[in-house]
């Protein structure tokens, strides 16, 4: 999806390349390309010139370095521009001691405030050891506190439940009260989306901010704004103090530009993007990644990461084993499918990749919808035999299969299919087994980046 | 002239109903040939409002210059990328303007102004004729014996979709049709709540299932509903969904396929939402719907906000798709038809 972009660069790259001696003429030419390159994802026009401006005057006053071609430099420099500028202060959320923390959540209209107070206050439950109080101010929209509600239920965190209350100060003072009382530590306070023209309501978040004393105030701000991203932004900063952003909507093909935008007039930190509808699809942030999506160069690192914390390494040695020993069962090929299927859409995945890498494989959505089916289906029929089916596939004779056809929702020639493609995978994978672990991911590249992390990895333990 | 064109004379005047019609509703019943000052007004006021629009970014580099030069072109560049209207059309628009004034076509600012205030309305009045074949412009094209009218509203998350369908069942409703809405957001939580509030608004009634139902069950619900209650009008709220979501694209298209079946040429409308804030990418969510159900129109919401939408200007230029209503507030009434030249006229002053 971001196959103009890297073109682009690409293109710029070749015209620098082989020059040997990085000429004025050359920057200006490479920076016209970054130009539209950055405006096209949605960068500020105000923040590319800067922007530009910066990463020029680096790239003029530099000496060429010996193992970098001049093109590369100029690329290297607009990258490490960027990380610096996208990167800065803690991305944590900073909490004190007092009871309670209160973080307040803000934002436009629809930018995902309250679907993020939920996967907040998830994480911080799940992984901070924090006990969080959620409470919707948003007496404005239909709905807003009951959808709030029912998302807290969901993770399975408390919300507030004051419906006598109408009013947005009224209800924060409630909620410390009950922090208090009941010993929550944190406090996630939803408000409603507005429009930072708005003055009425921008004095409301100023009144909530001086009542709360919160101890983050955060700007949820969608991935796919535009331009317009400098100014709401900046209004938001300017009358309520932020403490930090999160990007919401990243699960798209979005490039995310805006980023750049908002840490320029806001100068705050972005602390997660939000990559999902559901409540456990909130990620940290990492200025390089996003540079790199920015700039079109393929997000290597959040695929590899991915890989690596969804393998199991200890599994992956033992499957290894197994596999050694011909032990390669029905159940271990479910278990592999299943890693597959948790590393996310296979489409998603392909797309993380640099273009280059696959030698321009690529896999159109359906494609990968249709592999996504089928890894349901596989699953499917996997789920349907009994255990000692699974550890000994041998013994599926027709009747058994019929059953198996019957339990699953597929056919006989479906469960057969299966059980065929269970028998090359095993012959393949043994035919592997002496050069490790690669394929066991069911795809070359997946297999060949997760192994090359954990080996390096492994070896790291061994010098600690 | 009504907000909503299709319907009978006689059922327009007696509103058809059989409750006293509202205030408002008299009010419209009265002078149903007035054109809709108001209306205009208000859409002209909420783009108009920002203050940084493209005339004063060039007023203020020209200042007491007339002539064209390359920094005046530059500003402009820099106006029409700000307004969202993308880095390709903003270019190919500022090429022109640029030959012109090598070939010294364009004497002054005001020249240059009307030739980027009529390339614009060339872009947005294209759309006329990019129309796909089979789908239509509006609910006039839709022989009254086709019941009900069915309207898909369709678009990524929060941009706008349940605001906009409250705001439309009211205004349809109020000339006197009968409308029911259909709660296929199964998915957000609070969805069918936060409906069911603008269904009870706006007085209409709702079709809901249970969250988690397959929303081409509670389509098929709501056809069945509409027909036996003779309704004129079905309006289908969709959940939130991002364009490269392949499993949610194609629920989209199975409830198309679901509204085909069961009604002759539904959907008669599929009105994409946007999200006035939207950038570049805008373009590839409209291209992208409109791959799995037949987008007939935009509706851009939020332009009250200080974003101003040229998104659309890109995708009406790329896809054909044009701009059918604007959202300019919260309110039940905040919902205006839209007009190429009240846009073009709020970029400019
Ligand atoms: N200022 C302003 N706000 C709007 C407008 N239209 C919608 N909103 C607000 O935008 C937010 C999201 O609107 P919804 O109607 O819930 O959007 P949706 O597309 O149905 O959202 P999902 O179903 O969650 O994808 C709400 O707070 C609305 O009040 C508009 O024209 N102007
Ligand atoms: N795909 C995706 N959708 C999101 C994300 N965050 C929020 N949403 C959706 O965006 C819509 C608006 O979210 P909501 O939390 O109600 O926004 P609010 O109006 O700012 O409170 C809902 O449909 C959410 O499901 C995200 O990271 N990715
Ligand atoms: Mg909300
Ligand atoms: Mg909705």
């Amino acid at each position: 999806m971001f196959e103009a972009l890297s073109d682009k660069l690409r293109k710029v790259l070749k015209d620098l390349r082989g020059q040997g001696r990085l000429t004025e003429a050359h920057i200006e030419a490479a920076m016209r390309e970054i130009r539209i390159a950055l405006l096209e994802a949605d960068v500020n026009f105000k923040v590319v010139k800067s922007f530009i401006d910066r990463v020029k005057e680096k790239a003029l006053g530099q000496e060429v370095i010996g193992s970098l071609s001049p093109a590369q430099q100029v690329v290297k420099a607009v990258h490490d521009e960027m990380v610096e500028m996208l990167g800065g202060t803690s991305t944590q959320l900073l909490f004190t001691r007092r009871t309670p923390n209160v973080v307040m959540i803000v934002g436009l209209q629809g930018s995902g405030k309250t679907t993020t107070t939920g996967k907040l206050a998830k994480l911080l439950a799940e992984t901070q050891n924090r006990r969080p109080l959620l409470v919707s101010v948003d007496v404005y929209r239909p709905a807003a506190r009951e959808q709030l509600s029912i998302i807290a239920k969901a993770i399975g965190q408390p919300a507030l439940q004051a419906p006598q209350l109408n009013d947005p100060l009224e209800l924060c003072r409630e909620a410390v009260r009950e922090c208090q009382l009941t010993g929550y530590d944190t406090l996630l306070i939803d408000t409603a989306g507005r429009l930072h023209v708005d003055e009425e309501l921008m004095h409301e978040l100023q009144q909530i901010k001086q009542e709360t004393q919160p101890v983050e105030v955060l700007f949820i701000a969608d991935s796919m704004t535009g331009q317009d991203a400098v100014r709401s932004a900046q209004e938001f900063h300017d009358q309520v103090g932020l403490t930090g952003v999160i990007l919401t909507k990243m699960d798209g093909d979005t490039r995310g530009g805006a980023a750049l935008s908002i840490k320029e007039v806001t100068g705050q930190p972005i602390k997660f993007i939000g990559v999902g509808e559901k409540y456990d699809a909130l990620e940290q942030f990492y200025p390089d990644r996003i540079a790199q999506r920015i700039l079109g160069m393929g997000d290597v690192l959040t695929l590899i990461e991915k890989v690596q914390a969804e393998v199991d390494e200890e599994k992956a040695l033992e499957l290894q084993k197994k596999l050694a020993q011909n032990q390669f069962t029905l159940e271990d090929f479910r278990d592999q499918l299943k890693q597959v299927k948790k590393l996310g859409s296979l489409g998603k995945l392909i797309d993380m990749l640099p273009s280059g890498l696959f030698g321009g494989l690529r896999i159109t959505p359906e494609q990968s919808a249709e592999m996504e089916d089928k890894l349901k289906l596989t699953e499917a029929v996997i789920n349907s035999m009994t255990l000692q089916e699974r550890s000994n596939h041998a013994i599926l004779n027709a009747s058994r299969r019929k059953r198996v056809a019957r339990g699953s929702g597929t056919s006989v020639a479906e469960v057969n299919k299966v059980i065929g493609e269970y028998e090359d995978m095993r012959k393949m994978m043994r035919m592997m087994t002496s050069g490790g672990l690669g394929g066991m991911m069911g795809g070359g590249g997946l297999g060949s980046g997760g192994r090359r992390k954990a080996t390096k990895r492994r070896k790291k333990k061994k010098k600690r | 002239m009504p907000f909503w064109k299709r319907k009978k004379e006689d059922e327009f005047i007696s509103l058809g109903l059989n409750r006293a019609a509202t205030v408002e509703e008299q009010v419209i019943a009265q002078k149903p040939d007035e054109p809709e000052a108001g209306f205009f007004d208000k859409f002209k006021a909420a783009v108009t409002a920002t203050r940084e629009n493209i005339a004063e970014r060039l007023d203020s580099v020209i200042g007491s210059r007339r002539k064209i030069d390359a920094d005046v072109l530059d500003e402009l560049e820099e106006a029409l990328i700000g307004a969202d209207i993308g880095v390709q059309t903003s270019l190919e628009i500022i090429d022109k303007a640029r030959l012109q004034v090598r070939r010294n076509q364009l004497g002054d600012v005001d020249e240059l102004k009307r030739l980027i205030k009529s390339e614009l309305q060339a872009i947005l009045d294209s759309t006329a004729s990019h129309r796909k074949h089979g789908t239509v412009a509006s609910e006039t094209e839709v022989p009254l014996r086709i019941k009900p009218y069915v309207i898909m509203v369709v678009g990524v998350n929060g941009v706008g979709k349940t605001t906009t369908i409250g705001k439309l069942a009211h205004r349809i409703k109020s000339e006197g049709n009968e409308v029911l809405i259909c709660a296929a957001d199964t998915f957000r939580a609070a969805a069918n709540d936060q409906l069911a509030i603008w269904a009870d608004r706006s007085g209409v009634h709702l079709i809901q299932q249970r969250q988690g139902t397959d929303p081409s069950a509670v389509l098929f619900d709501s056809i069945k509903s509409a027909k036996s209650r003779n309704a004129d009008v079905l309006i289908v709220d969709t959940a939130g969904r991002l364009h490269t979501k392949t499993n949610l694209m194609n629920e989209l298209e199975k409830m198309r396929r679901i509204a085909s079946r069961e009604v002759e040429s539904a959907p008669h409308e599929v009105l994409l939402v946007m999200d006035a804030v939207t950038g570049q990418n805008g373009l590839e969510q409209a291209r992208q719907f409109a791959k799995s159900v037949p987008v007939t129109g935009l509706v851009l919401t939020k332009l009250d906000g200080t974003a101003k939408g040229g998104i659309v200007v890109a995708i009406a230029k790329e896809l054909g798709i044009p701009i059918r209503y604007v959202g300019i507030g919260e309110q039940m009434t905040d919902l205006v038809e839209f007009s190429t030249e009240a846009y073009i006229n709020g970029l400019f002053d």
